[in-house]
């Protein structure tokens, strides 16, 4: 590692992950990215591949730039409750939770999962910095602390039909009889490892995680058991394709964080987002929930909206209009790709509410020979995720 | 007695893809299959214990994806991985690594010949624009050049904007291509013979043409119009084998409420006052039909299971002519362990694609001069691939299965007939041409099936183990494929159509000629059309 002194521009070089002596030998294309200040791979050889290792074979991510909190004390169970939208009282001992938290406007922070690891211990993943909200959610509670561990813990994701059985042979004795959204401890090298069936494919898969001091000896293991099921590290671009297919939503893409929105209503309601199962108005008072119990009456403005465009050609940033002659403009799209494994033009679009049930057209650009062409593509609306397969949720599932 | 409302002789993709469509078109439909599995030459088979062979086809490029999306083959098991990179050996030490990035290729070919990867530039554009003329055919109808009708004249003036669109002088070009050898074709572009072997080797596979033939250039073409997910030249290995293909359509096809018959060997298609009324099994079962489909090739369909009586006349001729040599055998292995190649690095990427053992042009040449005189070469143009290193399905883990596809194989020999020992011994030359290249391939070796074009036509029907079911030469090809005049899946029989790859567009694994033909059916039978449009526009 070197100094202030020796190099002047350390100071602004991305951080590097307790696992990138590893991932920079893997990462053929030097395709690098930065996530939270982290140096961080778009893609180690090409996405496509790295998409399909996940769907066929399974890839490790490198989740050490996420953010992860440890939330403790008498009180942590409470301020969280007060915090998200879903009831953390019923949130398990080792169990898992996905939600998100709002302003008082009833607008989404972020999402992110909360593991329940003791009764007054929980830890709190996401995708940016949030600590100040935290803290100022944990006004008024007297007894909770909360600690940025991102840089203490390694985390690493291995997702895929093969992951599960990757991690028989790593040892992991009982793995297979991991339920989705539980979690599970082993003994690696004198430490706990913490295994978590959980993951941001749709596909069969889990995240673990390690003290940073063991990350290397972490990832040899897991590589040293994938060698014959085809492991793989994957990149941004490969998650990015995955996370659509199954439907899940990227911050900064199909939704902005609502502390960084600039223009009014530029950010989005859970309802927008279509998550109104995560909003629960049984449980005490939350941050946004008279917001939100107003916007539940009236209906949401907008509806994050999954599309299957006609045609080959991927919308992104396509502006959505109710008609082939674009009368009006009634939405645009967030997030866009071909699915490979669907062989559908997919999408998430924001739609304004009141447009759902009209026609949707997309207005597409592309290319041949650097000259742009736009054509209009009917767009039609998928209620389910685009792409699942049931071996995401079985347990024990298939050995591939 | 039950009559059918179609009944479709022949469970190959085609077949399959055939049924499917008319089922969901609500037409009672059987498939009538003569082995006791189904998938003809897109078939997955465990011969061994643990492995799972791809036994006939081994990789796909050419399936629609319009089609595998709207049968919603994803949700009924089929996922096709795109393999990537190809290492071409040459005849001494010398290979070539066709590497996935554009940049690597780029500069490994600049280490063969600094002209030729600058050349491949003009080459790629140039086979682009053609493969994507071509490419607007295949789920599309050919048009009867002689025929007053409106839909043929419509169809005509349609080909005739395409082809105008590629401007003056590309026009000629073309009109040229379909006429020259892969050699001629590579010999404006290239200089390396080693370049030259490697571009020229999809021209000669799977008909009995050399690299100087006129007409492999097309062949060439044929092989590299594919695509997978929109990537123009990609091959993708569905995952369980190509019989994950044929049983994704099959289920689908069940789903729709199709039958599918096996052990149900057709002996006769029934043909009364000139119309095809139904079929006689080999058991002497006999069903009836509204109308009859052939998966099989035209020559097995006109003269092994119609009455030459039945036929107008010319069409057994026709059929008997039609060209449909076998050139092509496989040897499937069961493998220990992943093989190493000598004077190649340990890139895991690379060595998990496509082997090409080629050789040179003049190697390729003189393998085409023994199948000429009815033996096999020493020195066999040899494609493999390992799926079992993509694929974690098809091979116990740590273990592989190598697929070898090899051009040439006769099919019949001169010094007499196909015997075991004659396969068997045909079986060595292609690991012994892969062992000079890996040294201690063979004790890697637990099980193999050979197959040549002798086994190939007894197992699942192809006429002489003709993987396309007919040549891909311009007098076989669009309206003229199988025959000219039939061109449109209709046969000279009333309600006795043609839905395999003998019929347009051909040899592979596309579903396009059974979709083809469900969207003539389905006009005939004034039911609404089932079948989708090609997804892709203006490529």
């Amino acid at each position: 590692m070197t100094s202030d002194m020796t190099d002047p521009y350390a100071g602004e070089r991305p951080k590097l992950s307790p696992f990138h002596p590893r991932l920079e030998a893997l990462n053929i294309r030097d395709a690098w990215g930065v996530w939270n200040g982290y140096k961080f791979a778009d893609r180690y050889y090409d996405a496509e591949y790295e998409y399909f290792c996940v769907r066929n074979t399974c890839g490790t991510y490198d989740i050490c730039p996420m953010q992860k909190y440890d939330i403790r004390g008498r009180d942590a169970e409470r301020m969280l409750n007060r915090m998200v939208t879903r009831d953390v009282t019923k949130l398990g001992l080792d169990r898992v939770m996905y939600t998100v938290w709002c302003t008082d406007e009833g607008r989404v922070i972020d999402d992110g999962t909360i593991f329940r690891l003791a009764d007054d211990r929980f830890q709190l993943n996401c995708g940016s910095p949030c600590v100040a909200w935290f803290e100022k959610s944990a006004y008024g509670f007297d007894d909770v602390t909360v600690t940025d561990v991102s840089d203490d813990i390694a985390a690493l994701s291995l997702q895929g039909p093969t992951s599960c059985t990757v991690l028989k042979n790593m040892g992991l004795d009982g793995i297979d009889t991991l339920k989705p959204f539980h979690i599970a401890r082993f003994p690696f090298h004198g430490e706990t490892l913490t295994v978590t069936r959980t993951g941001f494919t749709g596909d069969l898969g889990y995240e673990l995680w390690i003290d940073r001091s063991l990350a290397l000896d972490l990832w040899d293991e897991v590589y040293a058991a994938g060698e014959n099921y085809g492991i793989q590290p994957y990149g941004e671009a490969a998650t990015n394709m995955a996370r659509l297919e199954a439907g899940f939503i990227m911050p900064a893409m199909d939704f902005n964080e609502a502390l960084k929105t600039v223009h009014f209503e530029h950010d989005h309601s859970p309802f927008e987002l279509g998550l109104d199962w995560l909003v629960d108005f049984k449980k005490p008072h939350f941050s946004g929930r008279v917001a939100l119990l107003k916007e539940k009456q009236r209906g949401p403005r907008y509806t994050l909206t999954k599309l299957d465009i006609e045609g080959n050609k991927p919308a992104p940033a396509a502006i959505i209009y109710d008609s082939e002659a674009c009368r009006k403009d009634v939405g645009y799209v967030t997030s866009a790709m071909w699915s490979p494994a669907v062989k559908a033009n997919i999408a998430m679009a924001m739609i304004k509410t009141e447009f759902l049930k009209g026609e949707l057209w997309a207005e597409i650009y592309y290319y041949k020979d650097q000259r742009p062409y736009r054509r209009m593509a009917l767009s039609t609306i998928k209620s389910k995720p685009f792409w699942v397969h049931a071996r995401a949720r079985a347990t024990p599932p298939p050995d591939f | 007695m039950k009559r059918y409302d179609a009944i479709v002789i022949g469970a190959g993709h085609n077949g399959l893809t055939n049924a499917a469509y008319l089922a969901k078109a609500g037409l009672d439909v059987v498939v009538l299959e003569k082995n006791d599995y189904i998938g003809g030459a897109s078939v997955s088979r465990e011969l061994y214990e643990g492995w799972t062979y791809s036994n006939c086809s081994y990789v796909c490029s050419m399936m629609r994806q319009a089609l595998h999306r709207d049968l919603d083959l994803g949700r009924h098991g089929l996922i096709l991985v795109p393999y990537i990179s190809t290492i071409v050996f040459g005849d001494g030490d010398d290979r070539l690594i066709a590497y996935h990035d554009e940049q690597a290729a780029y500069l490994e070919l600049k280490r063969h010949s600094s002209h030729d990867a600058d050349a491949m530039h003009r080459f790629q554009a140039d086979l682009t624009r053609y493969a994507q003329l071509i490419r607007k055919t295949l789920l599309r109808t050919p048009p009867d050049p002689v025929s007053m009708r409106p839909r043929d004249i419509r169809e005509l003036l349609y080909l005739a904007k395409q082809f105008w669109s590629l401007g003056e002088k590309e026009i000629y070009e073309y009109v040229r291509f379909f006429t020259l050898s892969a050699v001629d074709f590579l010999d404006d572009y290239f200089e390396n013979d080693l370049v030259k072997a490697a571009m020229a080797s999809p021209g000669i596979i799977g008909t009995a043409v050399g690299v100087c033939s006129p007409g492999s250039s097309y062949i060439l073409l044929h092989h590299v119009m594919g695509d997978v997910d929109g990537t123009i030249g990609a091959w993708g290995l569905p995952r369980g084998g190509m019989g994950a293909i044929s049983n994704a359509i099959a289920s689908a096809l069940q789903e729709y409420g199709g039958e599918i018959r096996t052990n149900a060997g057709v002996q006769r298609v029934l043909v009364k006052n000139r119309k095809a009324v139904g079929v006689v099994l080999e058991n002497g079962d006999e069903l009836q039909s509204r109308i009859v489909v052939s998966n099989l090739d035209a020559r097995r369909t006109f003269t092994r299971i119609m009455e030459k009586e039945d036929l107008p006349d010319g069409i057994y001729e026709k059929a008997k002519n039609f060209k449909i040599r076998g050139s092509s055998g496989k040897v499937n292995l069961a493998l220990s362990g992943m093989p190493k190649f000598t004077s190649l690095p340990d890139n895991h990427y690379v060595n998990k694609g496509a082997q090409a053992f080629t050789g040179s042009l003049a190697t390729m040449e003189r393998a085409f001069d023994c199948w000429k005189r009815g033996r096999w070469s020493d020195e066999p143009f040899v494609e493999s691939i390992i799926p079992s290193a993509w694929d974690p399905t098809v091979a116990p883990p740590g273990c592989h299965w190598m697929s070898n596809f090899v051009q040439y194989c006769p099919p019949q020999l001169a010094d007499g007939p196909w015997t075991p020992e004659k396969r068997d011994r045909f079986g060595q030359t292609v690991i012994d041409r892969i062992e000079k290249y890996s040294p201690g391939f063979r004790d890697l070796i637990l099980h193999m099936e050979i197959r040549t074009p002798h086994e190939l036509e007894e197992e699942i029907g192809l006429t002489e183990g003709n993987i396309f079911q007919g040549e891909l030469t311009v007098d076989q090809l669009f309206f003229n494929r199988p025959f000219p005049g039939y061109g449109q899946y209709r046969m000279p029989v009333k309600n006795l159509y043609m839905c395999g790859s003998s019929t347009h567009p051909g040899g592979g694994v596309s579903s396009a000629c059974g979709a083809n033909a469900a969207r003539e059916i389905l006009m005939d039978l004034r039911r609404p059309n089932t079948v989708p449009e090609d997804d892709f526009y203006d490529e």
